[in-house]
């Protein structure tokens, strides 16, 4: 579990839960969703905004980095009316991968309070823990984002739902 | 015309066309926004034709470049992963295993079975979502089984 300024992230037992809760809970949660499949942006648009997050959803690590305000090209220098509570990237991505982009996002001292979790359709041990180890506070297998089984019982993931 | 409905998609699972995915799609339509659905599905054909085109262009170029060919698959199964495309997915996983066993063969053969299951895939969508916009807005979808 962590915390940072804006959001408790908590994975709960029930096939239906993770939840995480503004802790100002006059405050929707800010979600910034990464991935470049078309779909996948959809779907996890949809999801976040039932459970009344605000979402922003873009393509690609860089374009993630340019609306965190932390891309090269210019300086962030409090770009911060658009705070972000929660990162959720997927892994594989063409260019910068999630892995990359949470690396990034952990090294900066703005942002690295930042909880950032990774989506991957695989479910490689070695990349779980090396995303775990950067920082990522947890790893999601695709496409279970709605809470799913895995043969050993396990429960995958699930959706998240924000409680006021 | 709902009971037809219901059979249509019924046969849809038992046929093994769709999965628990698809499902799960349905949970987040609602009557705000009661054409998600679809609006993913059309999603993924603009997505998974472009594709299937990038795929069917490199499939021209000899030799086989395996790891590019892995990459477009890679990106193809998830979407169809996403919206619940069972026999579709599959073909997509034997694909990627030929690529990584370097068959060239195998890889063209199993896109040639992978083209028939998507565009029957694409068909029977295209009929079920018709009649559900005939049929008017449906309660909550009953799971299959």
């Amino acid at each position: 579990m962590a915390r940072n300024g804006g959001v408790t992230w908590r994975r709960t037992e029930k096939i239906d839960g993770f939840n995480f809760s503004p802790t100002d809970s006059t405050e929707e949660v800010h979600v910034l969703a990464v991935d470049d499949s078309l779909v996948d942006r959809k779907v996890i648009e949809r999801l976040l905004r039932i459970s009344s997050c605000k979402v922003t959803a873009v393509d690609s690590g860089i374009r993630a980095l340019q609306f965190l305000g932390l891309d090269e090209e210019k300086n962030s220098d409090g770009f911060n009316d658009l705070k972000v509570d929660l990162i959720i990237t997927d892994y594989c991505m063409p260019g910068m991968t999630g892995y990359e982009l949470l690396k990034k996002v952990k090294e900066s001292s703005v942002f690295r309070e930042i909880p950032v979790v990774i989506m991957s359709s695989e479910n490689v041990l070695a990349r779980i823990d090396r995303c775990l180890e950067e920082g990522a506070e947890d790893f999601i297998v695709k496409p279970g984002i709605f809470g799913r089984r895995l043969d050993s019982g396990a429960v995958a993931m699930s959706v998240p739902c924000a409680r006021g | 015309m709902r009971r037809q409905l219901q059979t249509m998609r019924k046969s849809l699972f038992d046929q093994g066309y769709l999965d628990e995915q698809f499902v799960q799609l349905e949970e987040l339509q609602d009557d705000a926004n009661p054409n998600f659905v679809e609006e993913v599905v059309t999603l993924y054909y603009r997505d998974s034709g472009r594709i299937i085109l990038n795929i069917e262009q490199a499939l021209e170029r000899k030799p086989f470049d395996f790891n590019k060919l892995d990459a477009y698959m890679h990106q193809f199964k998830g979407s169809s992963s996403s919206i619940g495309a069972k026999k579709v997915k599959a073909e997509s996983t034997l694909f990627r295993e030929y690529c990584r066993s370097r068959n060239g063969e195998g890889c063209m053969r199993t896109f040639q079975q992978l083209k028939k299951e998507y565009a029957t895939l694409r068909r029977k969508l295209e009929a079920y979502f018709q009649l559900a916009r005939q049929a008017g807005p449906v309660e909550t979808a009953c799971r299959p089984k």
